[in-house]
């Protein structure tokens, strides 16, 4: 774990270059789901290095399994084979409680249906991974500063004026920039966003995609990013497409 | 922090939470009023029970009793030591009383007690045993309003003398009985100064009191007979019997409603200065005999056992007219002594010491709970199963959580798995709805705690408004002797059913609570 803080701090200092050390990856990863007694194969061993500070696209047919690659590589859910490595290390078979505090310290994510809690308001949604992290007694000593940088990220996305909203009362567009503030707020290292602008009209869904290229660029966030628009898609340094549980290669900027 | 913050919050949204709440709090309530009202019943029963016999009871096996009343007290004064009080000796046997009513006699067994109002009292473990029962001693009431001032100050000491009231009613009766009998004398010479129907003769109801002497004198022991002020009282047609009783309130009265308000009224057939009849029946040595009696008092201790069934006789009379006096020694004999003790909490060893140092034959002897062993228990038991079915009550409350979180769990499935997502572990989640069932727990008590002790405290207002509001009285005094519904609150039994219910509520919690713990992050946010 320190080691993983000692690296979030020399990230920033790091530029997207190819040379830059792989961070994500993952070896032959396979999973199926078991329905009866049939197995039903989602992924066939899907090979990918993720480098640091890295955009990467993903793009795929409905039902090719992006959700699950994500799910998968973000230690949601656990491979039927494979491996996924953070910085060179196995994470998959950590025990739970690693896996859980990874899930919090490492990885943001962004869900294809927002999932807001809907009894919070957006400022509390926002700070939700920062309360999962601390006990109760620090998190109450630090609640100014987490207060200041969950307001700092919401004004990024642009909903200072919805800070006491319930997720109810926004719409998809909101709800979707309020998500990824709470991906963003506990300063992840690695972004996973699924379909981030997908029920935003083309314009929120450029302001969005400039913002995740902003976080890319400027504090070196490693982000993959699933998408149906290839045209966004293409604004990121690689472009991948999944078919039949398999990675393809479509463009690569660098 | 999120775990509190979502607890509070789902807490605060979920008004299904509301209905277990209201039901730990109901149940909680009902155990608190239900345990206090039964205790405070439990608890005056055993006050009056203990009030009327002592601490420990020494009784002869005989009806006929023995005699050496000092010798046997000095033993038992040597026997106990410092840890008597004080003793009383009394005679204990059955009897009947009879009197007239609307010129039809009523017939009662009755337990007859000859005592010594003064040494009674002082084994009593009441304060002024006959003040506080007495009839004389009390101010009655109706409806708040005083009726009847007490006719004895409380000072004054208990006896067998009538109270200034009941000897001029006693003697305007007797003058107007007189005066009655005279003129159906005169009138029965005029009319048919031949004809003798004895038995129709309505004077033979009234015949005790004028001819009082000749008949006791002739069942009493004669001996003692020809002594004293006789002749004295004989020449006073109004003087009381010799023989004086307190007689028990359920013997001479009875409660009806009243038509018109629909309140319980008391009537009193017998009222103090009367003369009732009493026969003793005996299978022992002292021949059955029967005495009139003058009736000084009622007494009313709020046991319906005791207020139905104990006569108090002036002891010497009783020891007299049964001839249990010896004609020599003059020395009366007893059939209990009934010893009070400095403490209670030695009962046990001086019934031990007592029983070995007494002739085993000739008595027995017992603590008060022994000798109402089978009625104690009897109230234990009641209340024991009362709280087994109560908290029964508190158990469904349990499952109601148990359904209702199971509930919560599955609609907030789909937040489980964002919250797993972001990191939250498996305790953590667990913990939510832990805190949940604790606060639903601590809350509901709490409220429950409240409204019980509420309750409680303003049962006899309650208790009166259902009573308006049904038109039907709910607390009856007919039944039971209490002015007011007794209740009796412990700390202890508060506080034991207030965590037991928390505690239902935290364990029909855990099983919702692993479910949410161990769903699957992915499944769960797949959950529609
Ligand atoms: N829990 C599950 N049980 C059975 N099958 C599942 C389960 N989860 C996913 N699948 C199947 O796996 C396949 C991939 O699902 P996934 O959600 O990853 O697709 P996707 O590429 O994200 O699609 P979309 O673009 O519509 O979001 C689907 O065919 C789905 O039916
Ligand atoms: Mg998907």
């Amino acid at each position: 774990m320190t080691e993983l803080l000692a690296l979030e701090t020399t990230r920033r200092l790091m530029q997207p270059t190819p040379i830059a050390p792989i961070h994500l990856a993952s070896i032959a990863l396979e999973k199926s789901y078991r329905k009866g007694d049939l197995q039903i194969p989602v992924l066939h061993g899907v090979e990918i290095n993720i480098r640091r500070g890295e955009f990467l696209s993903i793009v795929g047919q409905s039902g090719s399994g992006k959700s699950t690659l994500l799910h998968v590589m973000g230690l949601l859910d656990s491979p039927s084979v494979g491996e996924v490595l953070l910085d060179g290390d196995r994470i998959d078979d950590l025990p739970q409680k690693t896996r859980d505090e990874l899930r919090n310290r490492v990885f943001g994510f962004v869900f294809q249906f927002y999932h807001l809690l809907p009894e919070l308001t957006v400022l509390e949604n926002v700070l939700a991974p920062l309360m999962i992290r601390h006990s109760m007694v620090s998190y109450w000593k630090r609640r100014r500063e987490f207060r200041a940088a969950a307001e700092e990220i919401l004004e990024k996305v642009g909903l200072t004026h919805r800070l006491k909203h319930k997720p109810n009362e926004l719409s998809g567009g909101e709800m979707q920039r309020a998500a990824i503030a709470r991906a963003l707020v506990a300063k992840p290292e690695i972004l996973l966003a699924d379909e981030p602008t997908g029920n935003l009209d083309a314009g929120t869904g450029q302001e969005i995609m400039g913002l995740l290229r902003n976080l890319n660029e400027q504090e070196g966030l490693t982000i993959v990013m699933v998408t149906h628009d290839e045209s966004l898609a293409r604004s990121a340094h690689r472009l991948v497409r999944l078919t039949e549980g398999r990675l393809e290669l479509l463009h690569d900027a660098a | 922090m999120y775990k509190l913050l979502l607890c509070v919050r789902y807490l605060r949204t979920r008004f299904i939470a509301l209905a277990s709440i209201i039901s730990v709090m109901l149940g909680v309530a009902t155990m608190i009023v239900v345990n206090s009202v039964m205790s405070g019943f439990g608890t005056e029963m055993r006050s009056r029970i203990h009030g009327i016999l002592s601490d420990v009871v020494v009784e002869t096996n005989s009806l006929d009793g023995v005699h050496d009343t000092n010798r046997w007290m000095t033993i038992i004064r040597e026997v106990g030591g410092d840890d008597i009080e004080s003793l009383a000796a009394m005679v204990e046997i059955y009897g009947m009383m009879t009197y007239d009513y609307r010129g039809q006699p009523v017939m009662k067994t009755v337990q007859l007690i000859g005592i010594e109002p003064r040494t009674k009292s002082d084994v009593s473990p009441i304060a002024g045993l006959f003040e506080t029962s007495l009839d004389s001693y009390q101010q009655i009431k109706e409806q708040g309003q005083v009726v009847r001032e007490p006719l004895r100050s409380a000072d004054e000491p208990v006896g067998w003398e009538l109270t200034a009231d009941a000897a001029e009613d006693r003697r305007h009766r007797i003058e107007l009985e007189q005066r009655f009998l005279e003129q159906r004398e005169w009138e029965r010479k005029r009319s048919q100064p031949e004809a003798e129907a004895l038995d129709h003769d309505p004077s033979t109801l009234f015949e005790p009191i004028n001819a009082k002497t000749s008949k006791d004198a002739e069942t009493a022991s004669p001996p003692d007979f020809s002594e004293g002020e006789e002749p004295a009282i004989a020449v006073d047609p109004a003087a009381p019997q010799r023989a004086r009783l307190y007689v028990g309130a359920g013997l001479v009265e009875y409660v009806y409603t009243d038509e018109e308000t629909g309140k319980a009224k008391v009537m009193r057939i017998i009222r103090p200065g009367e003369d009732v009849m009493i026969s003793t029946i005996s299978a022992g040595r002292p021949e059955p005999v029967r005495f009139h009696a003058t009736v000084v008092d009622i007494f009313k201790s709020g046991m319906s056992e005791y207020d139905g069934n104990l006569v108090f006789c002036n002891l010497e009379e009783l020891q007299k007219v049964r001839g249990m006096i010896d004609p020599q020694t003059k020395d009366g004999a007893v059939t209990s002594i009934q010893i009070k003790l400095k403490n209670y909490d030695r009962a046990a060893e001086i019934v031990k010491r007592l029983s070995t140092a007494l002739p085993p034959g000739l008595f027995s002897v017992r603590t008060w709970e022994q000798k109402q062993g089978p009625l104690l228990a009897a109230i234990e038991i009641e209340k024991a199963i009362l709280n087994v079915l109560l908290f029964l009550i508190i158990t469904v409350a349990g499952f109601g959580i148990l359904a209702i979180f199971y509930m919560i769990v599955v609609e907030k499935t789909r937040d489980i798995g964002i919250l797993k997502a972001l990191g939250a572990t498996s305790r953590g989640v667990m913990t939510i709805f832990l805190s949940y069932g604790l606060a639903l727990g601590i809350v509901g008590s709490g409220v429950g705690v409240a409204i019980g002790l509420l309750f409680v405290t303003y049962i006899d207002n309650i208790e009166k408004g259902l009573s308006k509001l049904t038109g039907r009285k709910i607390f009856d005094e007919t039944i039971y002797y209490f002015p007011k519904i007794p209740t009796d609150v412990s700390a202890t039994m508060v506080i034991w059913v207030a965590l037991s219910a928390v505690m239902i509520a935290v364990l029909a919690s855990v099983l919702p609570a692993r479910r949410a713990a161990r769903l699957h992050p992915v499944e769960a946010l797949r959950y529609e």
